[in-house]
């Protein structure tokens, strides 16, 4: 039915569209962790990206000729910029939702309208700074250090293209992944952050500094949703931003998390089904452009089904975080 | 000195608030409205290089300067106004109904396809009132599924109601292109352009008359269930505790589902009134995120309908605002994003000043 290159060349496909998905949803499930339901996460992957963008865009315009281009700083400016970018946005989160107290849900999507207006009123203009024809800024010098492969990974046949054919950041998406898991299941660290995301009034009383477990997991949370917008822009995207074009992926991340039942090891695999969902109507032969629009439903479908199954199967490991979406005041004990 | 106590005195410590005076409480709204103005100001000086006041005359001008431009606002105001109305009881139950994208897009979709399919086959008046009741069935129907699942198995809302507003959009975007007009546009055009079948009536010779009829109407009627009716009372006791309503023998779960249909139905509205009233047509950008700056515009009125139509007046006042100073200023729409985020984070900021309040230590005497 399927040729073998068709189905690699869908696993490739599936793996570059899950990374941005992979990078947002380990982020929030850090922040989920510490009872933080970050609603801003698809406006701080948007704050990531533009961060991203106009690090990029300041270093190319700062060089004489593209040929001096120094991978270093093409690299790690652009990433500055983000962390910097994406740290802010969380720590505004952590301001009013943790110190101010404010209702999570309100703060949460006024950042994601902030963050999303940001990113396309900077990228608009850039764009008019740049006077091109086309609405959209093409960084490709920098994003070319970012895409750049193992130089042997185009040798290795099929093996080479699923596993050796992304660029750094998809691995340090998944290095990530595996770090927050091991964070979250085997360190004491991780025991007393979903403590506080369980109960914070008992943390308390173990003298768990509860307000900074929740600042650092969301700032830390924000930064790694942050880099999957980067990771769209520079790698997925080759440097070329247009407005808009991130899409949804922002909630398609938060969507993940539930997918992968609050554990960043399964949201690797998670991103990948996700990717892949994301894309199958292209690989499907004959579908019409009307089926298109509704095979890209199925990543939200799914995970309305697992949201459902995990809810009625009431296993303990699979809930969310007991206080998720609630402040903590110690008075209120 | 300090390093030689053992125990450092905190400089300030936070304590609840009683009940605060109301006109303290609007008083501090008030000022972080200033505050937030002042700063959206700098902002906007920062990016334009003009003068923050001229900026704010520009705003006021393209919200007040003509007689089509007060109707645009009052439109924006009207109709943001009609979603958060629609959101607010579920609210007040404590159920996160962040949905209302979703179930506005579906009311209208069901709009929009009672006047394709029934267009030509129905008299006028059995056409609008089959519009009226397919485009509340729908909202109602998009709202009942999560609050079905929330009641039977406690599946969180919040999570559910999102996702539905993506399902719901693909809906749409798979409508429009079976409905496209002309074919491979991608987008639906103006329905029944000539015969003009389903169109609301307008009143007055005012294209957006009839929405702000309507949404003043629900206005009082949210007021008058949400204070005065059983109904509001029972919702109000769930949100406040489960465990008390259960007590006093309400049954929860028919609440939430009986509130949940009132507010799709509602949102169902909103959508017919967008695109039976105003668009006459349909696309994924119908609800355009009023789904989810009603949540803000709910939460920031405490859930009082009446404080709404000042809280909506405020955000769709920038919003109108906002996109005048970028067409004036050359700037991207965007901008507008930007300002409403600035003003609702000093808002949603004040809240805190009105729940809580700072008590400096006294310097401790000394204890010998």
């Amino acid at each position: 039915m399927f040729s073998s290159s068709v189905i690699i060349t869908f696993l490739q496909r599936a793996v570059i569209q899950g990374i941005p998905l992979l990078y947002g949803s380990t982020g929030e499930i850090l922040t989920e962790k510490s009872g933080n339901l970050n609603l801003g996460i698809p406006g701080i992957m948007y704050m990531g990206g533009i961060g991203g963008v106009i690090g990029a865009f300041l270093y190319e315009n700062s060089l004489a000729s593209k040929a001096d281009a120094n991978a270093f700083l093409a690299i790690c400016i652009p990433l500055f910029s983000t962390i910097l970018f994406s740290f802010l946005a969380g720590l505004l989160y952590c301001f009013l939702t943790v110190t101010l107290r404010a209702n999570q849900n309100v703060t949460g999507l006024a950042l994601t309208t902030f963050g999303v207006g940001f990113g396309n009123f900077f990228g608009a203009s850039l764009v008019k700074l740049t006077k091109a024809e086309v609405p959209s800024v093409a960084l490709t010098t920098t994003s070319a250090f970012f895409t750049k492969k193992l130089p042997f990974a185009a040798n290795l046949g099929w093996f080479g293209k699923i596993f050796l054919s992304y660029g750094f950041l998809a691995y340090a998406a998944i290095v990530i992944a595996i770090v927050v898991a091991i964070f979250l299941t085997k360190t004491r660290g991780g025991l007393h952050l979903r403590a506080v995301g369980e109960n914070p009034a008992t943390a308390d009383a173990a003298g768990i500094n509860v307000n900074r477990s929740k600042y650092l997991a969301t700032c830390i949370g924000s930064v790694i949703a942050g880099l999957g917008g980067l990771y769209y822009v520079m790698d997925y995207a080759n440097g070329v931003w247009s407005n808009e074009g991130f899409g949804d992926r922002g909630w398609l991340a938060i969507a993940l998390v539930i997918f992968a039942v609050w554990r960043p090891n399964f949201a690797i695999p998670g991103s990948i089904v996700f990717g892949g969902l994301y894309i199958i109507y292209l690989f499907i032969p004959g579908v019409s452009l009307r089926s298109q629009e509704l095979f890209k439903m199925l990543p939200y479908v799914v995970t309305i089904i697992v949201l459902i199954m995990v809810s009625i199967r009431k296993k303990k490991e699979n809930q969310p975080p007991a206080s998720l979406g609630l402040s903590y005041f110690r008075e209120d004990r | 000195m300090q390093n030689e106590k053992k125990v450092r005195e905190p400089l300030f410590h936070i304590a609840k608030r009683p009940a605060i005076a109301w006109h303290k409480a609007w008083g501090i709204r008030a000022l972080s409205i200033l505050a937030a103005l002042i700063f959206a100001g700098i902002v906007a000086m920062a990016l334009t290089g003009e003068n923050p006041l001229a900026i704010y005359a520009t705003m006021i001008k393209g919200c007040f300067s003509s007689e089509r431009r007060i109707w645009m606002l009052l439109q924006t105001l009207v109709m943001l106004l009609c979603v958060s109305l629609a959101v607010t009881p579920a609210f007040k139950m404590h159920f996160w109904n962040i949905g209302a994208e979703g179930q506005v897009l579906i009311g209208g979709l069901a709009t929009a396809a009672c006047m394709i399919y029934f267009g030509d086959k129905l008299p006028p008046w059995l056409l609008i009132i089959v519009m009226v009741i397919c485009s509340m069935a729908a909202g109602a129907i998009w709202a009942l599924i999560p609050a079905i699942f929330k009641a039977k198995f406690n599946t969180n809302e919040t999570l559910f109601t999102l996702m539905m507003n993506y399902v719901g959009i693909q809906l749409v975007s798979y409508f429009v292109i079976v409905w496209e007009n002309p074919k491979g546009s991608g987008h639906v055009g103006v329905i029944n352009q000539v015969s003009q079948a389903g169109w609301l009536p307008t009143i007055g010779n005012q294209k957006y008359m009839l929405s702000v009829i309507v949404v003043l109407a629900l206005t009082v009627f949210m007021y008058i269930y949400l204070k005065y009716s059983k109904h509001g009372y029972e919702l109000t006791v769930v949100g406040e505790s489960e465990n008390t309503a259960r007590y006093i023998g309400v049954n929860v779960n028919k609440v939430i589902i009986r509130t949940m249909l009132l507010s799709g139905a509602i949102c169902g509205i909103a959508g017919l009134l967008l695109v039976g009233g105003t668009d006459h047509t349909i696309s994924t950008t119908t609800a355009g995120g009023r789904g989810f700056t009603a949540i803000m515009v709910s939460w920031l009125a405490k859930f009082n309908p009446l404080y709404m139509i000042a809280t909506s007046f405020l955000l769709a006042f920038f919003e109108r605002g906002a996109s005048e100073i970028s067409t004036i200023f050359h700037l991207d729409q965007a901008f507008s994003d930007i300002i409403s985020g600035i003003i609702l984070f000093f808002i949603i900021g004040s809240e805190f000043f009105i729940n809580y309040q700072i008590k400096f230590t006294k310097p401790a005497k000394e204890v010998k």
